[in-house]
């Protein structure tokens, strides 16, 4: 198997999470898109593990899958928040402090 | 350094097709669904086509051998994560027959960003891996190892790792709590 491979399905999954990032208006579905990104950067973490042998790799690997629950519990409470001040989750409109 | 240039150097190792079939067919419906994900007009829909990606994800760590990572993935991240994912959706109302334009006016400009992105990291990847090879002797990584190293060498790390779950358990209660 290329390392190649491994690594270019993390780029193409990478970069469907930045588009979900930027164009979607419900704030859920943006922290979907968060987890999309972090999950292609685990995908390069474990190749590039393997490919060295080196076991750190993989250790940062599981420690990112933590961090992401923490931002993901975290992120959810916020998005909450702001659904029960608002009534709506759109993130178009959440426009209070512009200009 | 060495241990990449020895990875590098088996032009005779034999040609996975299983393995590579095995790829393919998980990879694309990766792709599919994380497309998916970010193009389908109801939240349900989008959580389960998460779904599939993330157990997409554990099936490429077997497959590179990472046996206690793509465990710890199904666990975490579709046991745990995509549950949070679900009962937010369920208290922030979600329309359940879908919302009328699910995304902003700037979706072209972010297209593009995309494309513009992925354009860049194809060709520094194809330039700077070109046709490297993993091993040729690929076998499950030893759980000790993992562990070894996490009580080991990053005991530090994992500790703060812990203090960061408890502060995010703790802050997510007292942002959303009511008074």
């Amino acid at each position: 198997m290329l390392l190649n491979q491994f690594l270019l399905l993390a780029a193409v999954l990478f970069c469907i999470g930045v588009y979900g990032v930027i164009s979607r208006r419900n704030g859920v579905l943006v922290l979907m898109s968060i987890e999309l990104i972090l999950n292609s950067v685990n995908i390069n973490l474990v190749a590039f593990a393997v490919m060295t042998n080196a076991i750190s790799g993989q250790v940062f690997a599981l420690f990112v899958i933590a961090v992401a629950a923490a931002e993901v519990g975290v992120g959810l409470a916020m998005v909450l928040m702001v659904y029960r001040n608002r009534r709506s989750i759109a993130l178009d409109e959440l426009s209070e402090m512009k200009g | 350094m060495n241990l990449v240039l020895l990875g590098t150097q088996n032009p005779d190792a034999p040609l996975y097709v299983a393995q590579n079939v095995a790829f393919g067919i998980i990879a694309a419906m990766m792709i599919f669904s994380a497309f998916r994900v970010v193009t389908s007009a109801n939240v349900v829909h989008a959580a389960a086509y998460l779904v599939m990606v993330l157990a997409g994800a554990a099936a490429q760590f077997i497959l590179l051998g990472a046996e206690f990572v793509a465990i710890t993935q199904v666990l975490v991240y579709i046991g745990a994560i995509v549950v949070l994912f679900l009962f937010g959706i369920m208290l922030t109302r979600a329309p359940m027959a879908g919302e009328e334009n699910p995304s902003r006016d700037n979706w072209l400009l972010g297209g593009l960003t995309a494309l513009v992105l992925l354009a860049l990291l194809t060709y520094t990847l194809l330039d700077g891996f070109g046709g490297d090879r993993l091993p040729a002797d690929l076998a499950p990584t030893d759980t000790g190892a993992v562990s070894d190293a996490i009580f080991g060498t990053y005991l530090i790390p994992f500790e703060a790792i812990s203090l960061l779950l408890l502060a995010a358990a703790v802050g997510a209660i007292v942002v959303s709590r009511r008074d």
